[in-house]
This record gives structure tokens, C-alpha cells and sequence, in this order.
């Protein structure tokens, strides 16, 4: 069963300037445990579609089912954990008060939420750093931080809005490895929103390619790489050709619009 | 406190204590004048100066005179005394602190209404603005009146009065600070499906605490107003408010400013205290700017 099924998805915005396509007849399946980058230029509606996943937005057409579910009821059901552009950590919680903060709202257990916290910093590699304050930490910390809040109470989608967008390029290598790591020790199935092609490429199972005006997907690209991927397979030309093959992606959507 | 810092400060202190001496001088000289041309005297200025900085009961007080006063008013009387400043203080502080919890606790109740319903932010914000736009001279009287009437006397019709002056900038500011919370964190807790009550618990209130405390400073001070207005009418014989009515009946100035200053002190020492709470929480919450 796939975990994300999308058939014919519109979202249409209304503005004071008329009707806005942000999506438009979006039709996408997503198996468990695959890893789908979502790219393309600003407007093309990547982030909308995942926020629809999660129901922060309402599709006004077509039919979008998360696990099987409506958004709504698999959202209720704990189906995603979500990360930000921003980390959004609280300043007045520790690193571990921040990750227990969802695990408090959906009421677990102290000792439970003790236990998860533990594990979900080891998998970030953050163990160590509970009893510190968000501020005392880097950027990319903080957003390892936020990601540990979003893996702790076990949801098997992890929706990720640009993560790591604001982050310098070194940090960012980094925490991709580190990300592809969890996520083959995990098995969720990642939906990510980029604008970095080597970033989609690199992390990516499935790449969609998406352009504006309306919204839509433009080409839906199977990786052939392996899932093992060491940050040294960026110069091979298998890379290289599937990096192209999304440009041209890019481009052919800019040409029509 | 650098020493390049006391230089203004005492200069502007100084140029405050010489125009008021200078004031008192002037105010003070008619009547003087008044009485030597009325002895058939003349007076001249050397003479003039000392006389109008000792009179019983000055236009306007030399800040010497306010000076004893409030000495003798505060360290010259038991404090039990009905002639102490501390008494009479400490009965306008009991007011003013019960006047601004319920003002306080008002605030913030309606603050939370409003914030998370459209309906009551426009029903009630209107009435809370209305509230403020009516002179407090013109409520006060008619609080104390009818409490009266109904048996009610002493601090609570007072703290009433304080309450109507100090809610409304807890008010204002925590629809605000209730509503910081960026569209982010908000999306954060709906992605976790949090009901209200813990995106208000969690999020909106520790949020909003720099937006609290600074409406508190506020507050207070409007409380201490509001309890000294409300001591005016009452036929009070206890309280700043009291003292400052008692001492305008019989003239006496001195009596007068002693209040107002023992008023302002008070003030002043309310507003610190919030200052040193606020600087703590928000330190240790991470929030301090």
C-alpha cells in the first residue's frame, strides 16, 4: 500500500488579486521507506503539496490519502513527524524539554518520554546535550535538535521543509550524510523539500520535479543510485547524469510557463 | 553606576531643585509682600528670600520644607500613628496591590477571551476602551457611593477603583504577547494535533511573559492612581488620597507634597520590584533582550 497517494490534487488559493493554482492535478505515489525530494523554483507549490500531506493546508480538489487516511485523521494518528525551515525550539526549554514537548501534548508517559528522548538524541547525535539550552547549541544542532523532536514519538513519515536551508554548505553535507544514515537505520519514508539539486539527488530515491504557474510535477525521477552512498559517489558520473536529468527537468518546466 | 553617568544625572537634579527654589521664591513673595505693605514695611530682597522659604503654609513648599516633611512624616511618628506617612501609605499599598491582582487576573482573562475569540475581541475591546475614556474623577465617586450603599466599605471599593485603571494595560498588552507566536510554532503545534488549552499553556502564555511584565510596570502605577482618587471622596481619613484632601481643607502644603512625593516613592519602588522579577523570569527563560 503506498504511504502517500495523491490523484488529481488542486489547491487553489483565493487572493485579492484573483485565484491563485498553487497545485494542479497532482498525481503522486509514494511507497514505504522511500526517500521523495520534492525541487523546483519557488512557486512551483513543493512546500503546499507537504503541507497538504499534513493537512497544515486543504487540497480544493482531487484526492490526497496518508497512510491510507485523510491528511486530517492521519495527522491525528501521529502519522508525521514535520521539520521546519527554522528549528523553532523553545528558548526556555532544553534541547531534551524541547524534544519531550509533542511527547507532553500527546500524553506519554514520564518514564516513556524519558526513554524516547534518549533514543531520538542518540540518533541525531545529540546525546549529551539534553540539559542544554537551545542558544548554548549551533545552528545545525538546533535543527538536529528539531529533527530528534520530530522522529520521538514514533510517526513512519518524516515531512522536512527545507531543514536545512539555512545552513552553510559544510554544516549542510553533513547533516545530509547524517540524515541518510537515520534514515536507512529507521526505514520512514522522508518527503523533502529542497532547491539544492545535488542535495536532491544525493539524499533521494524518487525526485519530483516540479515548476509555477499553476503548480505541478513536471517529470518524477527514480534514482538508480544505491541506497550506501558515501558523499564521494557526488563525482561519479552516474551523479552527474542524474543531476542533469533534473535540470533539464527544471528548465523544460520554465520553458512552458 | 560610572562615574560619567552621575554628571548628567545630578545636573538635571540640581536644575529641578533651583528652578523650584526659585518658584517657591516667586510664589511665595506676594504674600510677603501683602503683609509688610499691610504693617506699613518695606522689604527688601535679602529679607524677602529667608522669609518666603520658612512660611507656615506656602503657595509652593521649598523642596527643604517637602524634605522635613516627609523626614518627620516617615521617621517622626510611630507607624502606627495616623500622622505617619508610612501608616497612611501602607493603607493606600494594601488597595493598590488587592486593586491591581483583580485588575491583573481581569487582563489576562480577557486577554485569553479575546485572543481566541473573534466575537468577544470585537464585543469587548470596545467597552475596555470605553472604560478607560471616562474620566476616573467621574466613576470613583459613584463606586464608593454605591459599595457604600450596599455595605461595603474600606479596601475592597477602592481596590475596585484601582482594578478599572490597571487592567486595561494588561489587556492590551497580552492580546499582543498572546498572540507572538509566529506561524511556525503555530503549524508546529497542529502538526502534533495540540488543542487549545496547550498551544495557550505551552506556547501563547510563556510567550507572551515580555509583553506581561512590561504592562505590569504599567499597571501597578495606575493601580496607586487609582487608589489615591478613590481615597478623595470616600471621606477617607486614612490613606495618601485622604492625606492629600486633609491638607488641601487646611492649607497645609507641605502636608501636601509629603503625600505626593511618599506617592511617587511608592511608585517607584512598585515599578522597580516588577523590573527585578522581570529581569530574573526572562533570564532564566532565555527571553531577555
Amino acid at each position: 500500500m503506498a504511504v502517500i497517494e495523491a490523484q488529481g490534487v488542486c489547491l487553489t488559493f483565493q487572493t485579492a488579486d484573483g485565484p491563485v493554482h498553487a497545485l494542479k492535478d497532482v498525481d503522486l505515489s509514494v511507497a514505504p521507506g522511500e526517500f521523495v525530494s520534492f525541487i523546483g523554483p519557488s512557486g512551483c507549490g513543493k512546500t503546499t503539496f507537504l503541507r497538504s500531506i499534513a493537512a497544515l493546508e486543504t487540497p480544493t480538489g482531487g484526492t490526497l490519502r496518508v497512510n491510507g487516511m485523510d491528511p486530517d485523521a492521519a495527522r491525528r494518528a501521529r502519522a508525521y513527524g514535520y521539520v521546519f525551515q527554522a528549528p523553532g525550539l523553545y528558548p526556555w526549554r532544553t534541547i531534551s524539554g524541547n524534544i519531550s514537548l509533542p511527547l507532553e501534548i500527546m500524553g506519554f508517559s514520564k518514564a516513556d518520554r524519558a526513554e524516547r528522548i534518549a533514543r531520538v538524541m542518540d540518533l541525531v547525535e545529540l546525546s549529551g546535550f539534553g540539559a542544554k539550552f537551545p542558544w548554548q547549541l549551533s545552528g545545525g544542532m538546533q535543527q538536529r535538535a528539531s529533527i530528534a523532536r520530530a522522529l520521538a514519538f514514533d510517526a513512519d513519515i518524516l515531512l522536512m521543509d527545507e531543514p536545512f536551508g539555512a545552513l552553510d554548505e559544510i554544516v549542510r553535507d553533513r547533516l545530509n550524510e547524517a540524515l541518510l544514515a537515520l534514515w536507512r537505520k529507521t526505514g520512514k519514508t522522508i518527503g523533502f523539500v529542497t532547491h539544492s539539486i545535488p542535495e536532491a539527488v544525493y539524499l533521494s530515491t524518487k525526485i519530483v520535479v516540479m515548476s509555477p504557474r499553476p503548480g505541478r510535477i513536471t517529470r518524477i525521477i527514480d534514482s538508480p543510485l544505491p541506497p550506501d552512498r558515501p558523499l564521494e559517489i557526488r563525482e561519479t558520473p552516474e551523479f552527474i547524469a542524474l543531476a542533469h536529468e533534473v535540470r533539464e527537468g527544471l528548465r523544460e518546466g520554465h520553458g512552458d510557463a | 553606576m560610572r562615574r560619567a553617568d552621575l554628571v548628567p544625572i545630578l545636573t538635571v537634579l540640581l536644575v529641578i531643585v533651583a528652578v523650584w527654589y526659585l518658584g517657591a521664591i516667586r510664589m511665595n513673595a506676594t504674600w510677603e509682600r501683602d503683609q509688610a505693605a499691610r504693617a506699613g514695611t518695606e522689604v527688601t530682597w535679602s529679607q524677602l528670600i529667608p522669609l518666603t522659604l520658612t512660611q507656615d503654609r506656602p503657595v509652593l513648599p521649598a523642596p527643604h520644607q517637602v524634605a522635613v516633611g516627609l523626614w518627620e512624616g516617615v521617621a517622626g511618628q510611630a507607624v502606627t500613628s495616623r500622622r505617619s506617612l508610612v501608616w497612611h501609605a501602607w493603607v493606600t499599598l494594601s488597595a493598590t496591590l488587592a486593586g491591581f491582582a483583580i485588575g491583573t487576573a481581569a487582563g489576562i482573562l480577557l486577554a485569553v477571551g479575546i485572543v481566541h475569540s473573534r466575537s468577544m475581541d470585537q464585543s469587548v475591546m470596545p467597552w475596555a476602551v470605553a472604560s478607560q475614556t471616562v474620566p476616573i474623577l467621574a466613576i470613583a465617586p459613584m463606586v464608593i457611593v454605591v459599595m457604600a450603599s450596599a455595605g461595603v466599605t474600606g479596601l475592597l471599593p477602592k481596590a475596585i477603583i484601582a482594578a478599572w485603571l490597571s487592567f486595561f494595560p494588561v489587556l492590551v498588552g497580552m492580546v499582543k504577547g498572546l498572540r507572538t507566536p509566529d506561524a511556525m510554532q503555530m503549524d508546529l503545534m497542529r502538526s502534533w494535533s495540540a488543542g487549545r488549552r496547550q498551544v495557550l499553556a505551552r506556547l501563547r502564555l510563556p510567550s507572551s511573559l515580555p509583553y506581561l511584565f512590561a504592562s505590569l510596570k504599567v499597571a501597578i502605577a495606575a493601580a496607586l492612581v487609582g487608589t489615591i482618587v478613590a481615597e478623595l471622596p470616600s471621606g477617607a481619613t486614612a490613606g495618601l488620597g485622604a492625606r492629600l484632601l486633609s491638607g488641601s481643607y487646611y492649607g497645609q502644603t507641605v502636608q501636601i507634597w509629603s503625600a505626593l512625593f511618599m506617592a511617587a516613592i511608592l511608585a517607584g519602588l512598585l515599578v522597580a520590584l516588577i523590573g527585578l522579577v522581570e529581569r530574573r523570569v526572562l533570564a532564566r527563560m532565555g527571553l531577555a533582550a
